[in-house]
């Protein structure tokens, strides 16, 4: 337990990849802090080191050195690095939703059972899965395809199943790598306007993504450049 | 996770790859099968020989011409071995402990009954052979009970030999043709199967004097003797080759056996025999395993991004490791069963092919087949599913 108040607290975060003989300095010297709640899109030219930065954040990647001061509670956090990953696991489980360009959703599962998977890996019981499950398929419009296999849905509605999985442990954390990278821009707006929903309802939500438009909608943006934050700006009344 | 659930998971996971699942599914029921098969077969046969030698009783002792010796020493320049002759019987007859003795003489003879021919099996023996052997006379009587020097012109034949000489007609006190020589069917004896590899549906019996004169011989194949209690059993054993060798000018040139000693010689044999072609089973076993492993090698690396998402979803290395654990647990376990129940069907069919063999796997092979099973299963699968639960989150997914 530290004086840390922020829900994220980066210091001095360094990761560095081997490509080839070239050392890749992913993230360089990171400093970030994020408040519960916020909106931010990460944004930058490919392999600026913005997924990395998101996959660190979401604890599926661990920095080279540096502290990542993650909230657990209310009054509470604790520095992730030297974490062991069976804890990270427990930390991305209770925490953290993920959702990722290319859904990752398992093709032998209904929508429904995608969505109640991480319920399925806590080990929740059957009627308490159902209870949380049903808001959550209502909400996302997908009570006519909640039996359907993914194969069987059109790509916003498996993005859709993939949001209504990251968010069933009720995460404070949503972290959405390139959401509509695979969608036309319909179904594309319809999930930012879900994923923006959720931001509203308290949810903190950071975007990764390509897309200018998508990234302008956030209100505070980060663009990174060879591992670097170069910018770090909130949305003004006037940009809006 | 909670086990029905992770239950789930795996079969769902399994009934997705119907052909890896199946080609496993076989590969196990078929290392299973080949275990308890092998195992039942080995140990219809074992059954079958030790029934066999146990047609005669456990109270009884052999006495053979001759001696293995392993004492390295110069053969006899005395010349050959002795026989045992009617008058060493008529002595063995007389110690203590002995409730009668069966003197024994084999050979093959023509028989003729009215133009037909047949070769077959002409036991000399006496009265006390039938009761030693536990045969049974169906019709007309026994041999006659006179001494042992008596000749006499009577005979049993077995139910084959009768049918196959006389037919359906009568036979009892038909007069055969053997070698020059005659006898009087007097008794037809019930079918008794084979029985220390004479077969004596097939044979003739006369009495051993009888059979001395037909074959011209003095000595004794050999000579049964019915021990009174089995605790005086050793003793008479040492009795009968001091008997034998005094009667033999010193030479102990007889051998006893008792076919107690016989059958653990046999039995011991036998099991290891039955042993051996299970551990040749066993082998396809173990391939079973390798399979198993490179198929679960090969499904972890399908399933890389599925590994990496369910870690994401914080599922612990422990748990992957389950997942993969447990589903090729499951593929071992349902095939080790499909391999039972066929083996055992196979074995089934075998009984009723063969009324005398009772092929059945001991239930210890079943139980022993499904453990090695498990044990490749999970030794086979600890590894890629060790693999698989290493995986880093982000490589995983990327």
């Amino acid at each position: 337990m530290t004086l840390v108040k922020s829900m994220i607290q980066v210091n001095k975060v360094n990761k560095t990849f081997q490509l080839g003989d070239q050392p890749v300095h992913a993230l360089n010297n990171i400093q970030l802090t994020i408040e519960a709640g916020e909106y931010l899109s990460i944004m930058g030219p490919s392999g600026s080191g913005k997924s990395t930065l998101l996959n660190m954040l979401g604890l599926l990647d661990v920095p080279d050195n540096g502290e990542y001061w993650l909230q657990d509670s209310d009054t509470s956090s604790l520095d992730t690095v030297p974490m062991d990953e069976e804890v990270r696991a427990r930390y991305r489980r209770d925490h953290i939703g993920f959702v990722f360009q290319s859904y990752h959703l398992i093709p032998r599962l209904t929508a429904a059972e995608n969505i109640e998977l991480p319920l399925v890996l806590a080990g929740i019981p059957p009627n308490e899965r159902k209870k949380r499950l049903a808001p959550i398929i209502k909400r996302l419009g997908l009570q006519e395809r909640a039996g359907h296999l993914p194969n069987q849905l059109s790509g916003g509605q498996r993005q859709r199943v993939a949001i209504g999985r990251a968010i069933i442990m009720r995460p404070k954390l949503l972290l959405a790598d390139e959401p509509t990278g695979n969608l036309d821009s319909h179904s594309g707006a319809e999930v930012v306007e879900l994923l923006e929903e959720l931001n509203t309802d308290g949810i903190t939500l950071i975007v990764v993504t390509h897309d200018m438009d998508l990234g302008q909608r956030a209100k505070r943006r980060i663009r990174m450049v060879d591992g670097e934050i170069v910018l770090d700006q909130l949305r003004t009344k006037e940009s809006a | 996770m909670r086990l029905q659930d992770q239950l789930l998971f795996n079969l769902r996971s399994l009934s997705r790859q119907r052909f890896r699942t199946l080609m496993q599914l076989i590969a196990m029921a078929v290392g299973v099968f080949s275990v308890v098969l092998l195992t039942g077969l080995g140990e219809g046969g074992r059954q079958f020989v030790m029934a066999e030698f146990s047609v005669l009783g456990n109270d009884i002792l052999i006495v053979m011409p001759g001696r293995k010796e392993t004492t390295g020493g110069m053969p006899p320049l005395t010349g050959g071995t002795r026989d045992i002759t009617l008058q060493d019987a008529q002595a063995l007859a007389r110690l203590r402990n002995v409730d009668g003795i069966a003197p024994l003489v084999m050979g093959k003879a023509e028989v003729n009954y009215a133009g037909r021919n047949r070769e077959s099996l002409i036991i000399g023996a006496n009265s006390e052979f039938i009761k030693m052997r536990h045969l049974t006379i169906q019709q007309g009587q026994g041999l006659p009970d006179i001494a042992i020097d008596q000749a006499r012109p009577a005979c049993i034949i077995g139910p084959e030999l009768k049918s196959e000489l006389f037919a359906a007609k009568p036979a009892l006190g038909q007069w055969l043709k053997m070698a020059g020589s005659r006898c009087r069917v007097v008794g037809i004896l019930a079918d008794s199967g084979t029985g220390l590899g004479f077969d004596m549906n097939n044979a003739l019996i006369i009495p051993v004097a009888s059979s001395m004169q037909l074959f011209d011989t003095q000595g004794l194949y050999r000579l049964m003797i019915d021990v009174h209690s089995l605790a005086g059993m050793h003793k008479l054993a040492e009795e009968v080759e001091r008997v034998m060798q005094k009667r033999h000018d010193g030479e102990l040139d007889i051998t006893v056996i008792t076919p107690a000693s016989l059958l653990s010689a046999f039995d011991d044999i036998l099991a290891v025999i039955t042993l051996a072609i299970s551990a040749i089973g066993g082998i396809s076993l173990f391939v079973a395993g390798v399979l198993i492993m490179n198929m679960t090698l090969i499904s972890v690396s399908q399933r890389t991004a599925e590994i990496g998402l369910l870690k994401a979803l914080g599922a612990s290395s422990k748990q992957v490791r389950i997942l993969f654990v447990s589903e090729a647990l499951i593929l071992c376990f349902v095939g080790s069963l499909i391999g039972i129940v066929g083996a055992e069907f196979l074995l089934w069919l075998a009984r009723q092919q063969f009324n005398d063999i009772v092929f059945i796997a001991p239930w210890w092979a079943s139980i022993l087949a499904l453990l090695v099973a498990l044990t490749c299963g999970l030794l086979f699968s600890w590894l890629p599913a060790k693999r698989a639960a290493n995986l880093p989150p982000v490589e995983a997914l990327r």
